[in-house]
């Protein structure tokens, strides 16, 4: 079934954004990794509206594609001002709320 | 000759009538008003005092008028009730106080006679306290005293009564001793006060015993409280209570009234009372507060017509009372000096023939003893207070300081001759008719010794009064009325009248800066303020008597007619509520022939008893006007040759002669009734039972307390250990403790590092994922 490779794709990319979250060590690339599990949800509402014949899927992929353009925007600035700040963008070194 | 198919007509009614109540309550607020803005007012509260009680005097007019309606419309021999309203204030098991008002005859003549006295008293005031230092307390001390009269007099149920006899007694204390800085004042107010409180328990004990008497008669048959003076006064002439305790309530309700009125043995505070400022012993001490108790006999008359036995062959103990008190009263007045004293014991007098009219079952002449009595004696009471304003240099001695003052007191003079006329009992002057028909219907209910005693007591009146006038306008100008004053004067008789008590010389300059025509002027007339009110009394001291004169004819009765209730048996329909007029009237028996106060009444009940009326004689007349003649003759004979020509017979015969000296030294020691009283009753409160007090207080009350204090301590620390240590606390630490151990596990997690907190979010949401899967499937 083409929904199926379609859903198939979406948890793969998913899969592979958590981890990239996850376990990178780099702002950047967790950024980056977050624009994977978005675009996952993306293709997943897409395949969904697809498969209904409804158009409420698209718009709402179109939605997201434009928050997280915000959210990259945002998330750039902030990695830039802890680079100026530390000299450093491992996320590892930024703990300092140790309980 | 009546017959019972007589039309009775509806009884008229009106808004006097109906809205008398408003006659305390005015007073009552003007009070409020001078104690709280007095001070601001132009005329410091004085006019606050003065308007609400012509307010009062108006309602008090237009009720009595409208009563006067209200009885002319109705039948001969109809009962005309009385206009009763009653709100309740309180409800509890059934039961229900009320507040209300209770008008009839005796009400709306007292009510009147107090309104109008009280109103010339604050006028007269206004010229006689002028400059006084707490002239603005003083005003409201008089309006809430008049205020308390007015409640009593109007009240419809004996806590009302018990109210507005309290608040006399207050009052009393707060006139008498206006100017406390003088010992001998504050020693005469407080000597008033307890005085009287020893026989208002007896008013207390009374009431109680009478509402549970009656309680249960009065609501199942008439729908009233037992403290209702309605429900008591046909209860008591139901033939329903049993006479121990109808005997035992009246004498207590006596003892209060005795208390009060001043009957011996609780007169001696009267005399002392008169250290107040004389308005207020014209108020309080003639023709107000010590009516009170005669009031209260005359409210309650049937209570005491049955308890007492009144018309019955013996003589009671109200007739006793009276007899005694009116002549040891009256042979005082012999030997005192001080003329508001003579005035008092005078009045003490008085008072004992209205109880003996009382006692001796002639309702009617007392109260219109009350009523002329409190006209003429006011008049005799401002007529003193204005001879020390203007004359005697604010001393009332008569023999140090006043005499052959009647060519430069003219209009005083004059009030005072009408008033002592009047208080003698000469035809045609007010007293006459009053007194002899006291005296008259005495001997005709039978009791001849009485009657003597009563004769007796006329012939001391006219004498000791006839000295007192002697002394006072005749014969040569003695000390401040000759123009003499200064140190000497102060010093000798400093504590008669309040300007003169403050002893310090200077607060006594500064009451003359602000009141010009004081005696440094000589004896002269006082001003309109003052000869105004003494004017009006003394008209009424003339005439007032012909309201009841006996002597013309039935038809000049009219104050019977009025006022008498009508001893007719009424039919009770009783249908609701209290406070509903519900009285239906059966006039079937002649006057002289009801049942009431003789037998049961059958198909009703009474609400007042059937008393006689002497048929007047001027033979009757004649004897008594001739003992008040000789009365007046002796003391005129005996006065001139003492105080005027010096006689050296009667000079000094107290001295000279063991029987004169001993009764003298008795007289002058006032029956040594004052002795026993402060060294029997006084010292032993002040000695043995103070000590006693004080015993009890140390050993028994301490004993309780600090047992108290060991007990919650040991109790305190029981509660400390046990409960707030370890319980509470233990609950405290132990939350912390499970909190702190929480934290302790929980802490890991928070390493700070944004990996294990995204892989901690997708941990959790996979599990809600799983579980959202399941829970679907």
């Amino acid at each position: 079934m083409l929904t199926s490779q379609f859903l198939l794709l979406g948890a793969i990319l998913f899969c592979i954004g958590v981890y990239g979250v996850i376990a990178r060590k780099n702002a950047v690339l967790v950024l980056m990794s977050i624009e994977l599990i978005l675009n996952s949800v993306n293709i997943n509402l897409l395949a969904f509206a697809l498969r209904n014949g409804s158009a409420d899927g698209h718009t709402f992929a179109l939605y997201i594609i434009a928050v997280a353009a915000a959210e990259v925007g945002v998330g750039l600035a902030m990695v830039l001002l802890i680079y100026r700040n530390r000299r450093s963008i491992g996320l590892d070194e930024l703990s300092e709320m140790r309980g | 000759m009546f017959a019972a198919s007589e039309v009775l007509s509806p009884l008229r009614d009106g808004w006097f009538l109906q809205n008398a109540w408003l006659a305390p309550v005015i007073p009552t607020i003007g009070f409020a008003l001078i104690i709280l803005f007095g001070k601001r007012l132009p005329k410091k509260g004085s006019e606050v005092g003065v308007l609400s009680m012509l307010a009062s005097l108006v309602l008090a007019s237009g009720a009595a008028w409208q009563w006067i309606q209200r009885v002319g419309g109705a039948g001969e021999e109809q009962f005309v009730s009385p206009v009763i309203r009653t709100w309740t204030w309180w409800q509890s098991g059934g039961m229900e106080f009320t507040i209300g008002q209770h008008v009839d005859g005796l009400t709306v003549v007292v009510l009147f006679v107090v309104a109008f006295i009280s109103t010339l008293v604050q006028v007269y005031s206004l010229e006689y306290l002028r400059g006084d230092r707490r002239y603005t307390h003083f005003f409201a001390a008089l309006t809430l005293f008049s205020a308390g009269m007015l409640a009593m007099v109007i009240a419809e149920d004996m806590i009302l009564f018990l109210l507005g006899w309290e608040i006399m007694g207050l009052c009393s204390f707060m006139l008498i001793g206006h100017w406390w800085e003088d010992g001998a004042n504050s020693r005469a107010a407080l000597k008033a006060f307890f005085t009287v409180r020893t026989g208002d328990v007896g008013l207390l004990v009374g009431i109680s015993i009478l509402f549970f008497a009656a309680n249960e008669w009065t609501t199942t048959n008439l729908g009233l409280s037992g403290f209702s003076i309605r429900g008591l006064s046909a209860w008591a002439l139901s033939g329903e209570p049993n006479s121990t305790v109808i005997l035992v309530a009246a004498i207590a309700l006596f003892i209060a009234a005795i208390g009060k009125s001043g009957q011996f043995p609780l007169h001696t505070w009267l005399p002392d009372a008169m250290a107040g400022p004389t308005p207020v012993s014209s108020l309080l001490h003639s023709s107000t507060m010590v009516v009170a108790g005669v009031f209260l006999v005359a409210r309650l008359y049937p209570v005491f017509f049955t308890g007492l036995d009144i018309l019955g062959p013996s003589s009671n103990i109200i007739m006793i009372i009276a007899a005694i008190t009116i002549v040891i009263a009256a042979a005082l007045a012999f030997v005192q000096t001080d003329i508001k004293r003579v005035l008092a014991y005078s009045t003490v007098s008085q008072l004992g023939y209205m109880m003996l009219g009382l006692g001796a079952g002639a309702w009617l002449p007392a109260v219109f003893h009350i009523f002329t009595h409190a006209f003429f004696k006011a008049c005799l009471f401002l007529s003193a207070g204005s001879i020390s304003h203007s004359a005697s240099h604010h001393s009332f001695d008569m023999k140090k300081d006043m005499g052959g003052l009647r060519k430069h007191m003219p209009i005083t003079f004059a009030a005072w001759t009408v008033s002592t006329l009047a208080l003698c009992g000469v035809f045609p002057f007010s007293g006459f008719f009053s007194k002899d028909e006291i005296i008259d219907n005495v001997g005709g209910n039978g009791y001849t010794f009485f009657m003597v005693v009563g004769l007796g007591g006329a012939f001391l009146t006219a004498a000791y009064m006839t000295r007192a006038t002697y002394l006072t306008f005749f014969g040569e100008p003695r000390g401040a009325s000759a123009g003499e004053h200064g140190e000497s004067s102060h010093g000798t008789h400093p504590a008669h009248d309040g300007h003169d008590a403050h002893d310090a010389h200077a607060v006594h300059d500064s009451h003359d800066a602000q009141d010009s025509h004081d005696a440094h002027a000589g004896p002269h007339e006082s001003g309109i303020l003052i000869t105004a009110p003494l004017a009006i009394l003394a008209v009424l001291a003339i005439f007032s008597g012909l309201f009841n004169a006996t002597p013309f004819g039935e038809s000049w009765e009219y104050m019977k007619k009025w006022t008498e209730p009508r001893a007719a048996v009424v039919e009770e329909s009783y249908s609701g509520g209290p406070g509903e007029a519900f009285v239906v009237p059966a006039a079937e028996s002649g006057y002289g022939e009801s049942p009431c106060g003789k037998e049961t009444p059958k198909d009703g009940v009474c609400y007042a008893p059937q008393l006689n009326h002497a048929k007047f004689k001027w033979s009757k007349a004649l004897l008594s006007l001739a003992i008040v003649f000789a009365g007046i003759a002796v003391s005129w004979v005996v006065s001139a040759a003492l105080y005027g020509r010096r006689d050296p017979r009667l000079v000094g015969l107290t001295q000279r002669n063991a029987v004169a000296r001993s009764g003298y030294q008795l007289l002058i020691n006032k029956y040594y009734l004052d002795h026993l009283y402060e060294r029997g009753v006084v010292s032993f409160i002040v000695g043995p039972l103070a000590r006693g007090a004080y015993w009890f207080n140390q050993q028994v009350l301490d004993g309780i307390l600090h047992g108290v204090a060991r007990v919650s301590r040991v109790v305190a620390q029981v509660v400390y250990r046990d409960i707030d240590q370890r319980l509470v606390d233990g609950a405290v630490n132990a939350s912390a403790d499970v909190t702190k151990a929480a934290g302790t596990t929980v802490q890991p997690i928070q390493s700070g590092r944004v990996g294990h907190y995204g892989a901690l979010l997708f941990a959790t949401a996979a599990v809600a994922a799983l579980v959202f899967v399941i829970l679907n499937t």
